[in-house]
């Protein structure tokens, strides 16, 4: 009982590593597309920034798919709560509150990274081109990432850490593949023109591209793309791996804590990384694609609620009895 | 030679004046416990002490180690300055100081218990009932509770000033929540780091087991439940600007770093709220003003404390330290009571003796009071870190027009004391050593027993010439050394 965790300091490390995981997939996807819009049709070129849009879950704003305005929504517009910025700082100040938990470098680093983008604006980046920009956010991620796995006791905390970064990679592959499910629900077996880049463009979205084509081959197909970024158990940016881990860290919490495997929080991750390890893709295929995937994200909703009624803000009475 | 030279120019600044000088009996003669620093200083280049500056300075930002400057919506954090020459105090001060304020902490606990419940003192008119009464901080609400081993004041930080004679004095008394103890600790440890060699030549008394002795005085304060009771520091939070120390002293003790909203009440109980589930919690080292601690209570607005912790506290489920109502005690007016305090309850002179203090509703005082206010010091009864205050000698005719209506239309809430000449202590400024005023603020611990550790935190006026040694207001620290015999 000594080593109980407060509540509060599990939900800070939990939004902390939630928000820079965020910070880090608006990032990719940004830098996707500027690269890819270059080569699509203009019509299509359109369509794909609406589409980034619904990944993001952040409503078509009024700029005319313009790049610049686009870029400026996405990285320092301080009144978007999905832009870089915000996202960084968020994680920050959830890191700041529990700064004696996390270890020094982890912070020296998720300081850095919030001065660095504090320090440069959009005119600035747009000028050097943005490429090396939303890199160093990524870059700053990983490097938080890598920091937090050497310097920091693989124990409770780290676990919520994990917990924050799983769910929410777990729900923004859902979400993408989700937006795209009734273009890779097409038959067509040959793709060319922006059809072929739309599907490369999602794979590179979750930076799968060549992971994907050491299995597949370079013959991007909807029907293997599917099954790559929802059931593939070893890829990092799949669901089904993420929800792996996902399960590992809960568990591992549920221990800690001694509430065992009897806790509603496993029960679901449990059922839904089950369903991710035995579900076949033409299965899924064959009946809803885009069902399969909107059960994904309820589930998601249903765990991170768990984890909050579980550990987080329970009810007085059920702990007093128990 | 020439180097010799050379180095007495970084002293040729050096000037005595009336008060006491902490390093110098006379020009360029250092007292005895001073001579070894004396010389290392005369040895050392000036770069290398430059250089060594700048490494201590590096030191306590890597570690953290700062304050939060409020008013800032960024929070900026600065360091607390650092000044590398230490003051030296020597066994038999330190003696008297240290026998002098355990006397003076038995005696004003003593004081707390009896104003709080038989009021004896009160009684028998030693001090006056409706100076008790009317101080800001006399929480009616404690009347009759009964406080754990009569302890109400646990931690205690006293403001010590030395006195042209060469004596201790008691400038003010900090029984709420004082604080700087973490600058002491890390004062020592980059101090160490910095000057190994001469703090091994010195005999230096140790101070790393403060954490150890304040975990044993919260100990104490347990109730009897638990053989293994669980203790926490309740802090308002990241944006308080000691939240440093608070986190510090929750690492140094092993022990969890709570905000209010950590705590809830449930019938009379205070638990926590972890992950494994509710906490039952036993003791509660509060880093929040009586005003702040139970919305209900107290301050209805408050959002920093715990709704229903003082009915918990008057259960006896759970220990305050220090207690709710200990601000009555340092109040100003009633810190001029404090010697005969001292002689009421332990029938002893007291050992260190308090500043001369001037009580502003007695007419005749305030009347010299008011003909001399360009020679006072005027302090506001109930506050502390040097607001509020008019130093007469330093002051312009409007502010002191301003006192002047402020204690004729309130004279309880001000005292007035003669400008001190504090004692001063070398310091390095720009490549120059210079004499600033300092203070001494000691760390005193009441628990099944009284612990002191040697030394405390020498607050110094960096501004020349400023009497002011607040860390709000241009204030910064040495580290003390209480030497071996």
């Amino acid at each position: 009982m000594a080593e109980a965790m407060l509540s509060r300091v599990a939900d800070n490390l939990y939004w902390m590593s939630r928000y820079l995981e965020r910070a880090e997939h608006i990032s990719r996807l940004l830098a996707v597309n500027l690269n890819t819009m270059l080569d699509y049709s203009p019509a299509r070129a359109d369509h794909s920034w609406a589409r980034l849009f619904e990944c993001l879950q952040i409503p078509q704003p009024d700029v005319e798919n313009d790049p610049y305005a686009i870029t400026q929504l996405l990285t320092f517009e301080p009144d978007n709560a999905n832009s870089i910025v915000t996202c960084i700082a968020s994680a920050r100040e959830n890191a700041r509150h529990v700064r004696e938990q996390i270890s020094s470098e982890m912070w020296e680093q998720l300081n850095l990274l919030y001065l660095q983008v504090r320090s440069t604006d959009i005119d600035t980046i747009w000028g050097e081109e943005p490429y090396s920009f939303l890199r160093m956010v990524r870059d700053g991620a990983y490097l938080f990432q890598g920091i937090t796995d050497s310097t920091m006791s693989h124990g409770e905390g780290w676990h919520f850490i994990q917990a924050g970064r799983c769910i929410e990679r777990a729900n923004m592959t859902a979400t993408l593949l989700d937006v795209h499910s009734s273009f890779l629900d097409t038959r067509s077996e040959d793709h060319v023109g922006d059809d072929y880049l739309e599907l490369v463009s999602i794979l590179k979205f979750c930076t799968a591209f060549e992971a994907y084509c050491k299995i597949y081959t370079a013959d991007p197909q909807p029907a293997t793309i599917t099954e790559f970024l929802m059931l593939n158990a070893q890829f990092p940016h799949s669901i089904c791996f993420a929800i792996d881990q996902l399960q590992v860290a809960l568990n591992a919490i549920a221990e800690a804590t001694e509430k065992h495997k009897v806790v509603r929080t496993n029960r679901l991750v449990g059922r839904l990384r089950a369903a991710l390890g035995f579900d076949q893709v033409d299965e899924i295929m064959a009946s809803s694609l885009r069902d399969y995937l909107a059960d994904i994200q309820r589930q998601c909703a249903q765990i991170h609620v768990a984890i909050h009624q579980t550990y987080i803000a329970y009810p007085i009475e059920s702990a007093l009895t128990s | 030679m020439t180097m010799m030279n050379e180095q007495s120019a970084a002293f040729a600044q050096y000037d005595l004046n009336v008060g006491y000088d902490e390093m110098f009996e006379a020009k360029l003669t250092p007292r005895t416990q001073y001579e070894a620093l004396y010389k290392r200083l005369l040895e050392l280049p000036p770069e290398e002490f430059q250089r060594r500056q700048a490494a201590a300075d590096t030191s306590f930002l890597n570690q953290g180690i700062t304050f939060t400057v409020y008013g800032d919506e960024e929070g900026t954090e600065r360091i607390f300055p650092y000044d590398l020459l230490p003051r030296v105090i020597t066994t038999s001060e330190w003696d008297t100081v240290e026998r002098g304020l355990t006397q003076r902490i038995t005696a004003l606990n003593m004081f707390l218990t009896d104003i709080y419940h038989a009021g004896r003192i009160m009684a028998d008119g030693i001090v006056p009932r409706e100076l008790i009464y009317s101080c800001r901080h006399f929480r009616r609400e404690m009347r009759g509770v009964h406080v754990p081993r009569d302890i109400y004041v646990s931690v205690v930080g006293t403001d010590l000033v030395r006195l042209p004679d060469g004596q201790f004095a008691v400038l003010e008394d900090n029984l709420r929540v004082p604080s700087g103890v973490s600058y002491m600790l890390a004062n020592r440890q980059v101090m160490k780091r910095i000057f190994p060699r001469l703090f091994s030549d010195y005999g230096v008394r140790p101070i790393d087991h403060y954490g150890q002795a304040l975990l044993a005085t919260l100990r104490a304060l347990a109730p009897n439940r638990s053989a293994d009771p669980t203790i926490v520091l309740l802090t308002p939070g990241v944006f308080n600007s000691a939240y440093f120390e608070h986190t510090f002293l929750a690492r140094q003790m092993g022990i969890k770093l709570v905000e209010g909203r950590d705590l809830l009440v449930h019938d009379n109980v205070v638990y926590m709220r972890t992950t494994a589930g509710l906490q039952r919690v036993d003791v509660i080292y509060r880093r929040i003003d009586d005003d702040f601690i139970d919305p209900m209570a107290f301050r209805p607005d408050s959002a920093l404390g715990v709704a229903g912790l003082f009915n918990a506290y008057r259960a006896g489920n759970v220990a305050l330290a220090n207690a709710i109502g200990t601000g009555v005690a340092d109040d100003k007016a009633i810190y001029a009571y404090v010697p005969e305090i001292i002689r009421y309850y332990l029938s002893e002179e007291p050992i260190l003796q308090n500043v001369e203090t001037y009580l502003l509703e007695d007419e005749k005082q305030r009347g010299y009071v008011l003909q001399n206010l360009d020679k006072l010091v005027v302090k506001a009864v109930g506050e502390s870190g040097g607001y509020s205050m008019l130093i007469g000698p330093h002051s312009t005719a409007q502010e002191r027009e301003e006192f002047r209506e402020r204690i004729i239309a309130h004279p309880r809430n001000y005292i007035a004391q003669p400008t001190l000449a504090l004692s001063r202590a070398p310091c390095y400024i720009e490549g120059q050593v210079e004499p600033r005023h300092v203070d001494l603020r000691p760390y005193i611990l009441y628990g099944t027993r009284v612990t002191i550790v040697p030394g405390g935190l020498t607050r110094v006026a960096l501004r020349r010439g400023s009497l002011v040694v607040n860390s709000s207001q241009g204030g910064g620290s040495k580290d003390t050394w209480v030497l071996y015999g």
